[in-house]
């Protein structure tokens, strides 16, 4: 299927996927340290095995950042 | 109206000439109140730039003292200032730029229990931490008390930064529901930071506030701003206010502050 990641088209061998799976195959480090927005909406961090994407959707993984100081 | 004197016509001269900001502008700045959360990488270029900007009163919270490896990066700090608290060490630098402005100096750590104390005494706040319970207390505080601020993150090659308006804009917890497990946060000899970086996104957070004071343009609103120094790419991911956000949606299970289980500071402290 083709998707939208983070604003670049990506067309994913696999035609379902979790957002838990997608996670995998891109490589994400720390899935921890990512808050993912699916079509707009964030998706609960408990959901991403049981919410899967399909066609066209568009995918944002938005990462915790710090950073400044400790205050 | 303030009676700007012939000194501070000329100072402020460069913001007096721009159309939108104006003598109007200025002294909207210099009646305002900027709390600046954390002397270090984000908040030394936004102290400096708030100061040189004429924001009448600015409060600058730290604990810290100023350390060897804090200099890469955190510009307002000297080598001269090691061993000195970061809030005198910051404020000195800002009065020598614009004895014209009051500083606040609270030589202490943000916590569930002196934050509402402390911010409720400012217009708007730039969020300068590095470690998430502070970030996520930050905003909750900021939300509760209905005080807009400006959220930056910094890691590596990346930064990070929005504004939130509550009430009106998406909040942290809207984008980011609650802090990362401490286990999954990057170790110290994992996370490292581009020095420049913080200067960018410091004076982003900066210029946010000073739109914020003098309502010109268009804020960060509702918007996450990331960019990648390596590519020099900058991208906007919109989001509107989440109905369930944990604090600012419908059903809130965020009702009162408390302080998130503290991440090995130590980790981010590095930044
Ligand atoms: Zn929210």
């Amino acid at each position: 299927m083709q998707i939208t990641i983070n604003g670049e088209d990506q067309q994913l061998d696999d035609a379902r996927l979790t957002i838990a799976q997608l996670l995998q195959v891109k490589d994400v480090e720390s899935p921890d340290m990512v808050s993912v927005q699916l079509n707009g909406e964030i998706v609960d961090r408990s959901r991403y095995d049981a919410t899967e994407i399909s066609d066209n959707d568009h995918v944002e993984f938005l990462y915790f950042m710090g950073g400044g100081t400790f205050a | 109206m303030i009676d700007f004197t012939s000194e501070q016509l000329e100072r402020y001269s460069r913001h007096i000439l721009l159309q939108d900001v104006g003598v109007e502008g200025q002294a909207k700045l210099l009646g305002a109140k900027v709390l600046i959360v954390g002397a270090g990488g984000l908040g030394a270029p936004a102290a400096l730039y708030l100061a040189a900007a004429g924001i009448g009163t600015i409060g600058i919270v730290d604990s810290d003292t100023v350390e060897i490896s804090n200099l890469q990066r955190q510009v307002v700090h000297f080598t001269k200032d090691i061993d000195m608290p970061k809030v005198e060490s910051a404020k000195e630098k800002m009065l020598a730029i614009n004895p014209g402005i009051e500083v606040k100096t609270y030589q202490e750590c943000l916590n569930a229990d002196n934050i509402r104390a402390i911010i409720r005494d400012y217009d708007f706040v730039v969020d300068g931490t590095d470690n998430f319970p502070t970030k996520f207390l930050v905003n909750d505080a900021c939300v509760m008390d209905n005080i807009p601020f400006s959220h930056g993150g910094i890691l590596r090659f990346d930064g990070q930064t929005m504004t939130v308006v509550p009430g009106k804009s998406a909040c942290y917890r809207c984008f980011f529901r609650k802090p990362p497990p401490p286990d999954a946060v990057p170790t110290c000899s994992q996370a490292g930071v581009l020095g420049a970086i913080a200067g960018m996104l410091g004076t982003i957070q900066a210029a946010e506030a000073l739109k914020y004071v003098t309502e010109v343009g268009e804020l960060l609103t509702d918007t996450l701003l990331s960019f990648n120094a390596k590519t020099m790419n900058f991208r906007k991911v919109t989001l509107q206010k989440q109905k369930n956000c944990p604090i600012c949606g419908e059903n809130p299970t965020v009702t009162e502050l408390i302080d998130e289980e503290q991440a090995l500071t130590c980790n981010l402290r590095q930044y």
